[in-house]
């Protein structure tokens, strides 16, 4: 997430936080001098592109022999970035695709930002990279120009070759490489770009680097590496969040075959941060004998204070605490005055459970420490944190801790978090060898960072239209800010879907109360965006039927007309998904045209719902994106929901790969229908209750959606986010249809709770 | 002691009889392309074939598997040819994250084998056991759609 887009307050209030480097606060957009060639021996590790002849920027480099290295430093955990980042590079370039070579960029701050979250990698770094192939081709050009004789002017590029057409002479980039290389790096502002008219690559399928390899079972996650002499650990954390060890016995683990030894590691100390959680580690020679191992451990825990949280009066107290007042973060007009007018006024409360990220690989890691210098492989969406991080646990320098990317077997925002990897790094130290970390799923499910339990109330007074004059929206939630010592919510969390409600309404109001969080509460796809959609656009539809009104009718007239809407005039720091507001600003007009798209395309109001059918629809803005999603049920006679069909309108401006891209809406669409449906960590006495896929359902192929289809608005616009935005509207436009199908409110999640029957 | 042949080798263990066959794939014979996921047998990530049939490996014991034929999706493909399921899943673009297509690959050729024209119910049926996190259910079911056309 962009923590980087701290106010100035909350800035000050978290310096502590902040310079300890817990998390990376660097340059969400890549600097100026990263376009140009890296300084010499500045690199923490050299790339391909690093040590190839010819290379103008961090990301690309050139051999005589024609391949191109481009280095991907944001990680792929599913999204297609490995292969949509250097696509941009190599169609600026022109170059031949299948002498591109795809490097995994180490955690290291010359690349810029790494911090693969908030679905902003190609919306942050698709310029960057365009710099990249450009510079190396305007150097190829140059140095043809030389050696051909001939003006640069008349010189153009195709398929690995500089072209001079008047005289059908041709000289292939491997043969320009030595001579490009003694070329100065063209500044970046003096570069000429591809004109849309020219892409080869973007705009059009492409299968992912990784798809052979996947297929065939040699794509290497986290858990795939091995290291020489490497031993391997499994830890049992404290059962409650900083609880500490009353008593060891360890003598029957010692026993089972394989283990070699115990080690204790000194529990977590707030802010949890991404440190260790602490607990013991039994150390083995295969991960069956330290997980044999670690079933033989007899702890004590003295609990502390978190042992306290359970779920079912913690979420009382929520839904309690939601209906009284709280400290305004968005004010528009006088909603006050327009409640004391009188009217209709209709309120709601929402409430969604906590929930984990359960990606399929478990968090692992390896580490090796020699020297005072610490390497690491594991699957990171933040290679920067986990220097940061390792750093901070070993006591060592940052340019001290090498971390190598490996494919990560899904991420969902969990392995931003690398917490694992400083378990690995602190053994390794400690035992001087290599040491893998394996999470089991129990580990996974047991100790994650949260997507945070929220409870979300709305009031509304409208005219005799049923369209609101007053609005009032106001959420309740364990705040990511606690896991960095923040007294509430960092102002982001208030941004996803509260502050930035779009609506034509002359009074808002927005509000946020904090609960405690008791665990490590974390970014989860699409955050606080979920539960804010949820409530708010089922209120809204609910506003719909209780004026007799079609729903999408009423959505549209809920934006007015449609237009830019200026949330400082309303008293919000917009952070804005950390991008420039003037660049990518709120507009209801976009959001308005994915509405009316998603009409068309999912033949709204054709059929009437009834009989156990049913459809709805809901529109959402996050990560810069605009999406509308039309949601269909089927509902049998025991209860049971089907969803046969799933239409997802996006406008997330360019698409560089469309096929990846409509992937990333087809994946919204299930993980949301089935966090919806199933979705629901509960605690007892601090600990928590579900144990693996069984207590804690996602989306199995036969209850996720049968079909999505998504489409693309052809905006022009810059190019956005496409990771996260599939989901908030989903799970909106799913409870909308059930109540189409079977005129049940569903105000709570999962929706599988709720009878239908 | 246990004999058993594995991607068409002859393989001996003598370590401990209770330990399930993923981590003798894994670890032992440093086949990765088989994935851990749970450990209980509820997400299938870790699914191979024992004498032809999906088993999930993270709940088979070694013990069991005296005289048996284990193959894994490291040797689904034969000399560098691609099993159709593996071409169908090319050809969709199936994988985002990819870690639990090894083991929706190994599931779908298995249900290939007794069911040659599944229809949609059967796919349901067949791949419930095998969680796919990223979401791509109906690209796995296009896929083996695909894979068993390509029989015909």
């Amino acid at each position: 997430m962009f923590i980087e887009n701290i106010s100035l307050n909350r800035r000050q209030f978290l310096g502590g936080v902040l310079s300890t480097g817990a998390f990376v606060v660097a340059s969400r957009l890549a600097p100026e001098e990263l376009f140009a060639q890296a300084p010499a021996g500045a690199a923490i590790f050299n790339t391909k592109a690093d040590t190839a002849a010819l290379h103008p920027s961090v990301y690309l480099g050139i051999e005589p022999d024609g391949t191109v290295f481009i280095v991907t430093h944001r990680s792929e955990m599913g999204t297609g970035i490995r292969t949509s980042l250097p696509l941009v590079a190599a169609d600026e370039l022109d170059a031949t695709w299948n002498r591109v070579r795809i490097e995994q960029g180490v955690g290291d701050p010359r690349y810029g930002d790494q911090n693969t979250d908030g679905s902003r990698s190609i919306r942050d770094f698709y310029d960057a990279f365009r710099v990249a192939g450009a510079s190396a081709r305007s150097m190829l050009i140059s140095a043809a120009a030389t050696q051909m004789n001939v003006p640069a002017a008349e010189l153009t590029t195709a398929n690995h070759e500089v072209v001079h057409a008047k005289s059908g002479k041709k000289l292939g980039y491997g043969a320009l490489v030595a001579a490009a290389a003694k070329l100065p790096v063209p500044k970046a502002a003096d570069l000429k770009f591809k004109p849309k008219t020219a892409w080869k690559f973007v705009g059009k399928e492409r299968p992912i680097y990784d798809l052979n390899n996947i297929a065939t079972g040699k794509a290497e996650f986290g858990l795939d590496v091995y290291r020489d002499g490497m031993v391997f650990a499994s830890i049992e954390h404290p059962p409650v969040l900083g609880g500490t060890i009353k008593s060891l016995d360890d003598k029957d683990a010692l026993t089972v075959k394989g283990v070699s030894q115990t080690v204790t590691l000194d529990t977590i100390k707030p802010p949890v941060q991404f440190q260790a959680l602490g607990g013991v580690a039994v150390i083995g020679n295969s991960t069956w004998s330290v997980m044999q191992g670690r079933k033989k451990l007899k702890i004590d825990w003295n609990d502390g204070p978190h042992a306290s949280f359970t779920s079912d009066p913690f979420k009382a107290a929520m839904l309690e605490k939601v209906k009284q007042p709280a400290k305004a973060c968005r004010n528009l007009g006088n909603v006050d005055a327009e409640f004391g007018k009188g009217g209709k006024v209709f309120e709601s409360v929402y409430y969604t459970p906590m929930a984990a990220h359960a990606s399929m690989e478990p968090p692992a890691a390896v580490a090796e420490f020699k020297n005072g210098k610490a390497e690491i492989w594991c699957p990171t969406q933040n290679p920067q944190a986990v220097q940061d991080t390792v750093s901070a646990a070993l006591g060592i320098d940052k340019k001290n801790v090498v971390c190598h990317v490996t494919l990560l077997g899904g991420g969902f925002g969990r392995k931003s978090k690398p917490d694992y990897a400083a378990e690995a790094a602190l053994l390794a130290r400690k035992l001087g060898k290599p040491v893998k970390v394996v999470w089991t799923r129990e580990d996974d499910i047991h100790h994650d960072f949260y997507h945070a339990a929220a409870a979300v109330y709305h009031k509304a007074v409208v005219d005799a239209k049923g369209k609101p004059t007053a609005w009032l929206h106001r959420s309740v939630f364990q705040p990511i800010g606690s896991t960095f010592g923040a007294p509430g919510p960092l102002p982001f969390e208030l941004d996803l879907g509260l502050n930035d409600v779009a609506y034509d309404i002359a009074n808002i109001r927005a509000e946020n109360a904090g609960a405690d969080a008791h665990v490590r509460i974390g970014w989860f796809r699409a955050v606080t965006n979920n539960f804010h959609a949820f409530a708010q656009h089922c209120f809204v539809d609910e506003l719909a039927h209780a004026a007799g009104r079609d729903s999408l009718e009423f959505m549209l007239d809920m934006l007015g007309p449609g237009k830019v809407i200026d949330l400082k005039a309303q008293g919000v720091d917009y952070s804005n998904y950390g991008a420039d507001i003037a660049k990518y600003p709120v507009d209801s007009r976009r959001m308005r045209k994915v509405l009316e798209v998603a009409g068309e395309k999912s033949n709204w109001g054709k059929r009437k719902p009834g009989n156990g059918w049913g459809i709805g629809i809901a529109a959402h803005r996050s990560f810069n994106t605009y999406v509308a999603s039309v949601v269909e049920v089927e509902i049998d006679a025991q209860g049971r929901v089907r969803i046969p069909r799933i239409d997802q309108v996006a406008d997330p401006g360019v698409v560089i790969n469309p096929d990846r891209a409509r992937s990333q809406f087809e994946g919204g669409a299930v993980m949301g229908a089935g966090l919806a449906m199933f979705g629901e960590i509960t605690a007892a006495n601090g600990r928590i209750q579900q144990n693996n896929f069984d207590g804690f359902r996602v989306a199995r192929m036969n209850d996720a959606p049968v079909q999505v289809n998504v489409h693309f608005v052809e905006s022009g616009n810059l190019p956005t986010g496409v990771g996260e935005p599939g989901m908030p509207p989903v799970i909106a436009a799913l409870a909308n249809a059930i109540y189409a199908a079977t005129g049940k409110r569903i105000r709570e999640m999962p929706f599988s709770k709720t009878k239908l029957a | 002691m246990v004999n058993l042949t594995v991607n068409g080798k002859a393989q001996t263990y003598d370590g401990d009889p209770d330990m399930p066959l993923l981590w003798y794939v894994r670890d032992d014979l440093r086949l990765t392309g088989t994935r851990f996921g749970c450990g209980a047998g509820l997400c299938g990530a870790c699914t191979v074939h024992v004498n032809g049939q999906a088993v999930r490996s993270c709940q088979t014991k070694m013990s069991t598997l005296a005289g048996k034929t284990v193959l894994t999706i490291d040797a689904l493909a034969t000399n560098g040819t691609l099993h159709r399921v593996q071409k169908a899943w090319v050809t969709h673009n199936v994988p985002q994250c990819g870690y639990c297509q090894s083991g929706q690959i190994m599931s779908a050729a298995a249900l290939l084998k007794t069911t040659p024209y599944p229809t949609d119910a059967d796919i349901d049926r067949a791949m419930a056991g095998n969680i796919c996190r990223c979401g791509t259910y109906q690209r796995i079911r296009a896929a083996i759609h695909t894979a068993a056309k390509e029989r015909a």
